[in-house]
């Protein structure tokens, strides 16, 4: 496995991340709702959330979601990037049948006081015409070829 | 508009519900993480890489509730507090029977480790004073909840703010 990653200074604002499109399907929610431990049966039993929740189908999790957005960036920073913060709002549901496009640009490239390279993320799931996740996201790069923001702690790691 | 009862007023800022794990984090859950996002992030699977970058494997950042959440089953089971007992707290409190969550903000600070026992912890940031959205009427609230190692170190916040309230008649 490659250990390649971006540095900060091949990052621009204004910068698109690559798109990235994955097709839904039941096993994938049903995967998701387990991998985070949430056994609510929206997540994994159709007519329950047809008949209680009113949706056409079960549909994606909140943790299952946020780690479909951390994989989009890290794919984008490679293993050096370390993800400092992130911050989204679920606006509608996914469901198996969906065709998720995550899309992404490049809103800051900074370094902070102790040297670590920053950049500033927003961020976007689209479902067809319809936006149903917005997130911003603060990510680590590496400043240099040697550097390693994962080496971070304490006073000198300030996402 | 009404006031905010004293009661709810003392909890804004005050550390709640301070619970530990039921189990150690561990790469079994993190494979299927990964697996069902296909996150080929070689942290998680090479160990070369994880030693080199990361002084060896670490969990997903945006694992980081999972850790909590009560398994399916559990022999002798009682009722425990949940990591947003204090939004369930302040519906009850506050008499708003309805709530959405409409922000949330997650900051990772140490990398969690396959056998890291993590603990947890709620703190009331604020209450709203009353107001009307067209969902309804009623406060909106910002709860933290903190994470930390078995040696003390924090491992992140999640931040939620949360909207409880009346629907319209």
């Amino acid at each position: 496995m490659t250990q390649q990653s971006l540095t900060l200074d091949q990052v621009t604002v204004g910068d698109a991340l690559p798109e990235l499109a994955v097709d839904v399907d039941v096993t994938a929610v049903v995967l998701g709702a387990m991998a985070s431990r949430d056994w609510r049966p929206m997540h994994h039993d159709k007519d329950f959330a047809v008949e209680r929740n009113g949706t056409r189908h079960i549909f994606v999790n909140t943790p299952h979601n946020a780690a479909y957005f951390e994989r989009y960036i890290t794919d984008w920073t490679g293993p050096r990037g370390r993800l400092g913060r992130i911050r989204f709002r679920m606006k509608d549901s996914v469901f198996p049948g969906d065709r998720m496009v995550f899309h992404g640009q490049v809103k800051d490239v900074a370094k902070d006081e102790t040297g670590c390279g920053w950049v500033d993320l927003t961020l976007e799931l689209t479902v067809g015409e319809k936006t149903t996740t917005e997130c911003t996201a603060r990510v680590a790069l590496p400043v240099s070829g040697d550097d390693n923001p994962w080496q971070r702690k304490g006073d000198r790691w300030r996402p | 508009m009404s006031e905010l009862p004293e009661e709810v007023r003392s909890w804004i800022g005050e550390k709640r519900y301070e619970l530990e794990g039921e189990f150690d984090v561990e790469r079994g859950y993190v494979f299927t993480t990964c697996a069902s996002v296909e996150n080929g992030n070689p942290l998680f699977w090479d160990e070369k890489v994880a030693n080199d970058l990361t002084d060896g494997f670490i969990a997903p950042p945006s694992m980081i509730s999972v850790w909590f959440r009560p398994h399916y089953w559990a022999p002798d089971r009682v009722e425990q507090a949940q990591p947003l007992q204090v939004h369930f707290d302040l519906k009850d409190r506050l008499g708003l029977p309805e709530a959405v969550m409409t922000d949330n903000t997650i900051v990772f600070r140490e990398p969690v480790r396959p056998g890291d026992r993590l603990r947890t912890h709620q703190v009331l940031r604020s209450v709203s004073e009353e107001k009307t959205t067209k969902l309804g009427t009623g406060r909106f609230w910002v709860i933290d909840v903190e994470y930390e190692n078995q040696r003390g170190e924090s491992v992140g916040t999640e931040s939620y703010t949360g909207f409880g309230y009346r629907r319209k008649a």
